[in-house]
């Protein structure tokens, strides 16, 4: 984690006026601040896709201008009477780039937090994850002798202490943290603990849960409570030998043989961490086909380099419909039956099964019912706005909910990417983000990367909308760089229209992938078009020429140029 | 998904696209197909599909299907790496996959005949045959197809002997690398014996069973798998001693090395003893009565034994990482039984269970057939509590070793007429027999050991209940 100092780009351009009443629009008012302070620019993620012209936003700041402190820090006063500008309820990464966001903008702003900050990225999800699978890629390269052998490099019996990696996995977490935390005090955002429960229109109270003692007021209210993980109903979970992400990040054990329920990313990456480790895996799917909502073509070339080739098996089309714990020196069971007959199929008896189902929306307990919001499926309703909408399918005013709580896209760089759309709106820009931009990752070894459509949503929305699709493809055992470093397995593969140069989606599987889909999603965000970036120069020889060479094959019968720029499939 | 062969012109380094074969190989079937569309057997060629313009040759990275594998079309069935990159290859035609002219890791011209599909399980002899012919001299026709029907399930001379895995059975769980292994090295996994957890059939199994040596270098720390571990620690004999002149030396047998490996192995397990004396003029009247039926002393004490463990499971427990007690699901008393050149363990399952009629019963044919040196590994390597009798030789105590595995082993001495004092001070002469128990402290301490000694003397004492 890089700590920067980043001059604002805003900031110089705006005029500083001495004194001047504040506006009666709290969303009108900014802050000329000079310096941003921010030990955790890399926490608020997805910001690119943002921010597309600033002139507005600096005729606004004149037009509204207050008196300036040297160093941007959280509103002092809040405007209309309330006790805060903006209140986010979850401190999770969405709530940590939402307060960021608020008071750059000058909006005085609390972050109420129930459990500890950084949610489930930092503390139960992608950050303790990434320490474990750096450790599972190290392991599988010092376990690759032939591929060691062909760069000419020895190494003998590579082990490994269980506890210390473990450890490492969570002192990243809590170094996260503590950045996260001292990121959000350093600019004096109040963090209030307590779970926060929404009693009325623009009023939150907060403490223990069912004791909710203080009350507050805001203009504008965020939830962002983000998820914990999905149980399906018959499994027993007893966090030592049936458990969930959160459990299985602590690394208690490394079983001998552990069934992993669910391959999507949270089941494919701990595949990815066991086996390494040492233990054999066998996944349940309730869906036909592996890895579900990934493109097909990469679903399938990852079953060969991910699953294969490891001490990996599989049922697919079967649901677990009943997980007993080990006990009393039995293994643990699993009753698969069929996902369509409902036939009991066979009954698995493994050491340890992760329940990897996907996420639930954790909306309990907010008071909903106080200002007529019903959930669906626990998730919050919402517009593309991230306005939360009522029972009658209204829209409630200063009300937004971002992240994992309203299901659009459960991703924490998705959140962030929320809520500072949110505070864009909330200060008076509007802003719809597009979703369809955020790219995705897997961290498996080769990595996993993905923006924009499949390519049968591409070809089902060619086909409603009445345009071409095209795709090319590359192969990372092209790439000089892939090369030199053994690791040719990996395709990229792009879906573009021929006529537009469109980017319509873009998928990587290989090398360092999920750092690669980048300048794909920049691309998708800021409508670059392929007939533009293709003269883009890439320095040889690095893997971002797999990119280089996908925009270079595709072929566009649009030569013209775009001089005005459009964020694409919006 | 890229059902035509056009994509393949894509670009010369974009690749991975899929491609169908057999139909596309245009250049290949064109100079085969030389002769009318004779209708003859329905066998067809997979060829070696052209993934690039520049590709002279394939390499076949993995067979997707195996000889014997039902396929049907557009499943995959071949991964080819040309000079750019891997591709999957698709199978034009349902039908099942006869032979493989070229395995996985060997290259062949583009255009080549990689394997044959018979469109029948009848056809797969005949193309079993043609790919003989191929192998060795001038290829043959692929005739086009005709009216395909009645296709039962595979049963290919090739495949006989490796039937899908999946029908292991519930008995005999294998873990997914075990599987896989079985499949790569044709096992059957239904003659398999698990020697892992809970009887499961570990990868180590699969190898053994396919007479591959496990390899010299230290897997990652899985559980250390007991008995029939691979990692034969050459027994630490650093300096052998040169034998005195005049010696013969005799090397081991397979099961004298089991031994020798056994009992070193024990060295490492932290063992102490308890002993307990035990009236058995009750259990010697018992026997009386019994014996007409066919039932033995040995089986006597393996059922006392079995019932006691079924009060104290931690005696029937074995450590086996140093970290955990597994408790065994069943009490499997193993029975030590000299045999000519040896010594061997024959095991009487479910001890606890069966009554001693049919304990007798089996013990009878096991040591039938272990004298006949018959015995399969379950019948010898599945205890979970060995019972070692010297009695009849008249020892009247002595100390067993650990077996690997196990929590504890039962020495029992000769029962033989002792003066002894009851508690009011009057003597009287009793038959009496000294038990030994050897366990393993780290998981079976010195009290459990007393209460299951003090269990097991009840049961002698008054060993009605053995007959229940």
């Amino acid at each position: 984690m890089h700590s920067g100092v980043a001059v604002s780009a805003p900031a110089s351009a705006s005029a500083i006026a001495g004194g001047g009443a504040r506006s009666e629009a709290a969303a009108a008012s900014r802050r000329p601040g000079g310096i941003r302070l921010c030990g955790l620019r890399g926490e608020a993620l997805a910001r690119g896709s943002l921010r597309i012209s600033h002139a507005p936003a600096a005729a606004r700041r004149v037009a509204a201008p207050r008196a300036a402190a040297a160093a941007p820090q959280n509103g002092a006063v809040a405007g209309g009477g309330f006790d805060y500008d903006l209140v986010i309820i979850g401190a999770g990464v969405g709530g940590h780039g939402a307060a960021l966001h608020a008071v750059e903008e000058g909006l005085k702003t609390a972050i109420i937090e129930g459990d500890v900050v950084g949610g489930t990225c930092v503390n139960r999800g992608c950050v303790p994850s990434k320490a474990l699978l750096a450790v599972s890629g190290r392991m599988r390269e010092l376990h690759d002798e032939h591929h060691l052998k062909s760069m000419g490099l020895q190494v003998s019996s590579p082990g490994y202490d269980r506890q210390a990696v473990a450890d490492h996995a969570n002192n990243l977490a809590s170094k996260i943290r503590s950045n996260l935390t001292n990121s959000m005090k350093a600019i004096g955002v109040d963090i209030l603990t307590g779970f926060g429960t929404i009693v009325g229109k623009q009023k939150v109270r907060y403490g223990k849960v069912g004791f909710p003692d203080k009350e507050i007021t805001a203009k504008n209210i965020i939830i962002a409570t983000g998820s914990v993980p999905f149980v399906p109903k018959g499994i027993e979970i007893d966090g030592k030998t049936v458990f969930t992400s959160d459990h299985a990040l602590k690394l208690e054990s490394v079983p001998d043989w552990i069934a992993i329920v669910g391959s999507g990313y949270i089941g494919l990456e701990f595949s990815d961490v066991y086996t390494a480790l040492g233990s054999e895996v066998t996944f349940v799917e309730a869906l036909d086909q592996l890895m579900p909502g990934f493109d097909p073509e990469i679903a399938k070339l990852a079953q060969r380099v991910l699953i294969n080739t490891r001490k990996i098996d599989y049922h697919t089309g079967v649901f677990a419909s009943k997980i007993t714990p080990a006990k009393d020196g039995k293994p643990v069971l699993i009753e698969l039956i069929d996902a369509k007959t409902k036939e009991h199929r066979e009954t698995l008896e493994v050491d340890a099964a992760l329940i990897a189902t996907g996420r639930a929306p954790f909306t309990n307990g907010l008071g909903l019912e106080n200002i007529n919001v019903v959930t669906q499926r626990g998730f919050i309703p919402v517009d593309e706005r991230m306005q939360v909408t009522d029972a009658d399918g209204n829209v409630v005013p200063n009300l937004f909910c971002i992240g994992d709580a309203n299901g659009k896209l459960m991703l924490a760089h998705a959140a962030s990417a929320q809520g500072i759309s949110v505070i864009e709106q909330i200060s008076g820009r509007d802003h719809i983000l597009n979703h369809l931009s955020i790219p995705a990752a897997c961290f498996t070894h080769p990595e996993i990367s993905m923006v924009g459509l499949t390519e049968p949503q591409a070809r089902e929305k060619a086909d409603k909308e009445g345009f071409e699709v095209s795709v090319v493809k590359t192969s990372f055992k092209a790439n000089t760089k892939a090369l030199a470093e053994n690791e040719g397995d990996g395709i990229a593969k792009l879906i573009y229209r021929p006529d537009t140069g469109e980017i319509l989606g873009v998928h990587i599987l290989g090398l360092h992938a999920a750092d690669l889909i980048h300048e794909a999603s920049n691309a998708m965000a800021l409508g670059t078009r392929l007939q533009d970036i293709k003269l883009a120069v890439h320095a040889h020889p690095t893997l971002s020429e797999v990119l280089d060479e996908l925009f270079k094959a595709a072929k566009v019968n649009s030569g013209v140029s775009h001089s005005v720029n459009e964020p694409v499939a919006a | 998904m890229a059902a035509t062969p056009a994509p393949l012109s894509l670009s010369a380094s974009a690749l991975s696209a899929r491609l169908r074969l057999a139909a596309p190989a245009s250049r290949a079937a064109s100079a085969r197909r030389r002769g009318p569309m004779v209708v003859r057997a329905k066998i067809r060629e997979i060829f070696m599909p052209a993934l690039s313009s520049t590709m002279t040759e394939g390499k076949i990275v993995s067979w997707s299907a195996a000889e014997g594998d039902r396929v049907t079309k557009g499943d995959a069935v071949v991964v080819v790496e040309s000079d750019k990159a891997d591709m999957d290859v698709e199978t034009f035609y349902d039908g099942i996959v006869a032979a493989v002219l070229v395995p996985a890791g060997e290259s062949a011209p583009v255009g080549a005949p990689i394997a044959l599909l018979a469109e029948s399980e009848e056809d797969v002899a005949l193309a079993v045959a043609q790919a003989q012919a191929l192998s060795s001299g001038q290829a043959q026709q692929a005739p086009p197809p005709s009216d395909a029907d009645a296709p039962p399930p595979p049963s290919p001379p090739p495949a006989a002997a490796a039937p899908a895995p999946v029908a292991a059975g519930t008995k005999g769980v294998a873990t997914p690398q075990a599987k896989k292994l079985a499949k790569q090295h044709r096992v059957d996994l239904a003659k398999v014996t698990g020697t892992g957890q809970f009887g499961r059939i570990t990868p180590a199994d699969v190898e053994a069973a396919a007479g591959i040596q496990p390899k010299p270098k230290v897997a990652p720390p899985t559980a250390a798998a007991p008995v029939a571990a691979p990692s034969v620690r050459a027994v630490p004999q650093a300096s052998v001693l040169p034998p005195v002149p005049g010696a013969t030396v005799v090397p081991f047998t397979a099961m004298q090395a089991a031994v020798s490996k056994n009992m070193v192995e024990s060295l490492s397990v932290p063992a102490f003893r308890v002993g307990y004396p035990i009236l058995t003029d009750k259990l010697d009247e018992l026997y009386e009565k019994v014996k007409p039926k066919g039932v033995t002393m040995t089986v006597l004490l393996a059922k006392a034994a079995a019932m006691a463990l079924a009060q104290y499971p931690v005696v029937n427990a074995s450590c086996r990482d140093g970290a955990s007690f597994t408790y065994n699901s069943s009490i499997n008393i193993a029975v030590a039984v000299a045999i000519d050149g040896g010594l061997i363990t024959p095991v009487l399952e479910q001890a606890d269970k069966l009554d001693i009629y049919l304990l007798s019963q089996k013990w009878k044919e096991l040591v039938k057939k272990a004298r006949a040196k018959q015995l399969q590994p379950n019948e010898y390597n599945s205890g979970t509590f060995t019972l070692s009798n010297l009695g009849m030789f008249g020892v009247d105590r002595f100390d067993a070793i650990l077996p690997p595995g196990q929590g504890a082993i039962m020495a029992v001495g000769a029962s033989k007429p002792t003066v002894t004092a009851d508690k009011d001070g009057f003597f009287s002469v009793k038959n009496k027999m000294l038990v030994n128990v050897t366990a393993d402290h780290r998981i079976v301490y010195g009290a459990d050991l007393a209460a299951f000694l003090q269990t097991f003397a009840k049961i002698i004492e008054d060993p009605e209940s053995l007959t229940l």
